[in-house]
């Protein structure tokens, strides 16, 4: 795991930070034919904090709200409810276009590189298209800045004439990340930047994303499913599910002594190497809830191997599980401590948490 | 090119675009293709309604007229007027579709039902109407034309407009911080050129009849117009045995609007993104 | 005692004509599959496994030819049949198939409950007789894949169901016509991690129980190691090593194989990638097609056609390494 620069971390405040964020997707107003349908809490609530120079990795499954919450960390998504700061200074409750405006700094790399990509216009003239977005009026200058960006992302200028269908899978996400680069932010969303890549490319890709960080002094919020991804990237790492943050710590923490028995189930069904081992062991059982329809207190405890009682009457918050393994790994559930006591499956090093 | 590699693949879009492109090019040379280009306006009445001979390939007219001259003659106004007509309609309906169907609200709902209402009304009946409020005339024509045909622009782009919205690098544009205008002209209109040029190669061929249709009613070119429908309409009085005064114009009409179909569709399949190449 | 198996298939040459060239998809594929066993297919995008399986069905591309080779599944060679031969008898009866994507495989404006019940009218067992024993049937299958709320479950329309719910449905109606073979391609890759799991699971119970043999087709190599008794790793169209899921990850044998494993997270913490990359079908490099990217490589490697050579116990490798080994010469 890369280490992240020593002042970096000695920064307390946070450069890109979010507190109860709560954002609202797909209510509908009662119109002449149609009924009123309630809105869906995609991010329920989240509080992060995003320092300078690290890689904080938010993980979760379908449907739990991670690319909403990166969506809405980035302005293009309206939030309901919450603060969200930059470098200290309040940024949210602006609509789209004028959020977009204030967080220049911030800049998203989709999951899909190649949808993202106008299939019309060149390799070259959507690299450009940034810059003169930005007011780089001559086309030497944008020209320069182009060739100098394809260079540190691995490709050359042959690329410049060519179109999006021409490419392949990994290419695409390097001019994905050269356009928002060319941008000069200072954090990056990255949705997935592995997703539908085959593995020998994976590790092409995710080593040009942590080299980039430390030459360009860059901060990343890495969104994936993927825990070996996230292993491999990530400084600390928040898991959601149905929009809210369930656990977070140091990645070390978290992989060697996950206390969420969601995370633990996560870490848990990746399927690993060693032949025979997982298929006969237990399980999450079920379907995650309808999202309309969250049960009350814990919306994990339907599948939760550990629920009680209590689990139902409050929904509970994160609380520090005190640590002192480089960061404070904090546990949104009531019988943490029991639940530690137990024994679990084996992690991914072979080690019991 | 692998566009044109394509396209020659398609018999019928190549048969098409021949046609289209001879007609163009008779038009332009129209002149000097003519073995009488006088026969616009002059007329011999001793040489009237004779058949088609070695002089007169086509025959002659109730005036004496060469009909083949009158033929060629006629392809400048009826592309002339196709031309306008599209292109008018056009540069009205296709910003109109592009800021309808990228907005939300009032603006874009005031648009579409205004679009509802023009295509609500029927051609015929307003180039009657409008010809007696002008007099008869092409510009009569060409304007009830033009006002019923620019909703069907309006209408395909809006519809474009509207699912090209909803993809992925219109976000990733929004994302940058790209303006609306940029959006729409420089990414939105280009993705949606392929029903655009569909929709304007056919609209050529059916202005071209429908013209062909007011000349012969008498509501759109007047005499002495070389127009192909207008020969139609003076023809009826002498059939059936002065055959070839209708049956050349009406042959004209019929290969026009044949090509410019069989090459509109041949278009729709070529004009596909995915076809650009950078070698 | 080695008993015939219920599928093989042999010398598999596929080639597709396109606007850009003719693309040699399948080269030489060689595959053979136990009654009752599970085979996984793995490979990086590209290689062809997802072609070699709908090959096995009898689906083809307009534009491909099959150059040489056959199929055989219970002992006759499936290229031989006519497509009415194979829509009849054999797929989706004695063959079944689970797609990547259930949604894009099920009609969204027919209820499950007719969908399901018409696959099971065409290709039912013919001991079931009847609307009503089919419906039965259906049911059965449906409790026996974990759907909550059958009877329900038939009423209701795709939509209603989540990705792993679907995912059910397609099993219960593969299952439906009780097959010899199951091809699955990729039936997990679209799932959540923790869905994906619980497919597996039932994946497995059902095969065991049933007695079906399943050709599983992935890029992953974590669920292979989990699910598959057996393991074919294919490269560009070529089946380069197969052999027992447990004996091919703790002794893989091909370079590619040993590229590949090497990249799994499982294997190494650093980020480590395949230099080059994959050669298009349409110039495929001569002889063995990982030549270009491979260590080992030497002169003799773009001459050696793709064969599969027997370099362990149940254990083959096409490799001029694996060659030298076993003292073989190719001609």
């Amino acid at each position: 795991m890369p280490e992240p620069a020593p002042q970096a971390l000695a920064e307390a405040r946070p450069t890109l930070e979010a507190r109860e964020v709560v954002v609202l997707l797909g209510g509908r107003r009662r119109g002449l034919l149609k009924a009123a349908l309630p809105p869906v809490r995609a991010v329920a609530g989240v509080s992060l904090a995003l320092t300078a120079g690290e890689t904080l990795g938010l993980v979760g499954e379908s449907g739990c709200g991670k690319t909403t919450l990166g969506r809405a960390l980035l302005g293009i998504q309206r939030e309901q409810a919450g603060e969200i700061r930059l470098d200290g200074a309040v940024v949210s409750g602006l609509e789209p276009r004028e959020a977009r405006a204030r967080r220049r700094a911030v800049q998203y790399v989709h999951q899909d590189a190649g949808a993202a990509l106008d299939p019309w216009w060149s390799i070259g003239g959507l690299l450009e298209e940034g810059l003169s977005v930005h007011g780089i009026r001559h086309l030497s200058e944008r020209r320069a800045k182009v060739g100098a960006m394809l260079d540190a992302v691995g490709l050359d200028g042959s690329f410049t004439p060519r179109y999006v269908h021409e490419l392949s899978g990994g290419q695409l996400r390097r001019v994905a990340l050269a356009r928002i680069l060319l941008l000069q932010p200072r954090i990056v969303i990255l949705d997935e930047p592995t997703s539908g890549l085959d593995l020998s490319v994976q590790a092409t890709v995710l080593s040009l994303i942590a080299d980039l960080r430390v030459r360009l002094g860059l901060s990343y919020l890495l969104i994936s499913h993927d825990l070996s991804v996230v292993e491999r990237m990530c400084d600390r790492v928040a898991i959601m599910y149905l929009g809210r943050i369930v656990e977070t710590g140091p990645a070390r923490a978290i992989f060697k002594t996950p206390r969420h028995p969601y995370t633990r189930a996560l870490l848990a069904a990746a399927p690993r190497l060693e032949p025979g081992r997982q298929l006969g062991g237990g399980s999450l059982e079920g379907e995650p809830p309808n999202p309309r329809a969250l049960p009350s207190g814990c919306a994990f405890r339907t599948r939760c191997p550990y629920a009680a009682p209590t689990c139902a009457e409050v929904v509970p918050a994160l609380e520090p599980t005190l640590e002192l393994t480089g960061g404070q790994q904090e546990v949104a559930c009531w019988r943490w401590r029991e639940i530690a006591a137990q024994p679990a499956a084996p992690n991914r090093n072979g080690a019991r948490p | 090119m692998l566009v044109l590699a394509k396209f020659a693949k398609d018999k019928p879009a190549v048969l098409g675009g021949l046609i289209v492109l001879m007609v163009v090019g008779i038009a332009i040379l129209a002149p000097l293709l003519a073995p009488y280009p006088g026969d616009v306006s002059a007329s011999h009445l001793l040489m009237r309604l004779k058949p088609p001979s070695w002089e007169h390939p086509f025959g002659t007219d109730n005036l004496g007229r060469d009909i083949l001259s009158r033929v060629i003659l006629g392809a400048r106004g009826a592309l002339m007027i196709a031309l306008m007509v599209v292109g008018i309609s056009m540069a009205i309906g296709v910003p109109l579709g592009l800021v309808a169907g990228y907005t939300h609200g009032w603006v874009s709902e005031a648009i579409m039902r205004v679009t509802d209402v023009f295509l609500a009304v029927p051609q015929l009946i307003l180039a009657l109407a409008l010809a007696q409020l002008m007099g008869p005339s092409l510009q009569s024509a060409m304007l009830a034309l033009t006002l019923t045909y620019w909703p069907f622009f309006t209408r395909i782009v809006y519809a474009e407009t509207r699912r090209l919205s909803a993809s992925l690098f219109i976000d990733a544009l929004q994302c940058i911080g790209a303006g609306t205008l940029r959006i729409l002209f420089g990414h939105i209109l280009p993705n949606a050129i392929s029903p655009i040029i569909v929709r304007a190669t056919i609209g050529m061929g059916f202005t071209i009849l429908v013209a062909a249709v007011l000349g012969f009613l008498g509501m759109g070119a007047t005499p002495p117009d070389p127009d192909w429908g207008l020969a139609i309409a003076e023809s009826r009085q002498y059939l059936p045995e002065a055959w070839w005064f209708s049956t050349f114009p009406g042959l004209a009409i019929f290969l026009t609007v044949l090509g410019f179909n069989l090459l509109g569709d041949g278009l729709r399949d070529i004009v596909d993104p995915r076809l650009r190449r950078s070698r | 005692m080695t008993a015939a198996p219920l599928l093989a298939v042999k010398n598999l040459r596929l080639s597709v004509r396109g606007d850009e060239g003719v693309a040699r998809i399948l080269d030489h594929v060689e595959l053979a599959l136990p009654r009752g066993e599970i085979l996984g297919v793995v490979g990086e995008s590209g290689c062809g496994k997802s072609t070699l399986a709908r090959a096995v069905l009898g689906i083809f591309a307009k534009a491909a030819t099959i150059e040489s080779g056959e199929i055989n599944f219970e002992g006759e060679d499936l290229l031989r049949l006519s497509d009415r031969e194979m829509t009849r008898r054999v797929r989706g009866r004695r063959i079944g198939f689970i797609p990547q994507d259930p949604y894009l495989a099920l009609n969204p404006v027919f209820k499950i409950g007719a969908q399901l019940l018409a696959a099971l009218r065409w290709h039912a067992p013919p001991q079931l007789k009847g609307e009503a024993a089919r419906r039965a049937e259906l049911i059965g299958l449906l409790r026996r894949v974990q759907l909550p709320e059958p009877e329900a479950t038939l009423e209701r329309y795709p939509h209603q169901f989540s990705g792993g719910q679907r995912q059910r449905l397609m099993i219960a109606g593969a299952l439906a016509a009780r097959p010899a073979l199951l091809i699955a391609d990729e039936p997990t890759t679209a799932l959540d991690v923790t869905t994906q799991l619980q497919i597996l699971k039932l994946l497995k119970s059902l095969t065991q129980e049933y007695g079906i043999a399943m050709l599983f087709v992935t890029h992953d190599f974590g669920v292979v190691a989990q699910l598959c008794d057996a393991t074919t790793v294919m490269y560009a169209g070529q089946t380069v090593e197969t052999g027992p899921t447990a004996q091919l990850l703790a002794d893989p044998r091909h370079p590619y194989t040993q590229a590949l494993l090497a990249c799994h997270p499982d294997r190494s913490q650093t980020l480590s990638g395949i230099p080059g990359q994959v050669p298009s079908p349409l110039a495929p490099p001569p002889g063995c097609r990982f030549t270009p990217r491979c260590r080992h490589a030497a002169e003799v490697c773009s001459r050696r056609p793709a064969r599969l050579v027997r370099d362990a116990p149940a254990h083959f490798v096409s490799c001029r390494l694996a060659d030298e080994r076993q003292g073989v010469q190719h001609a």
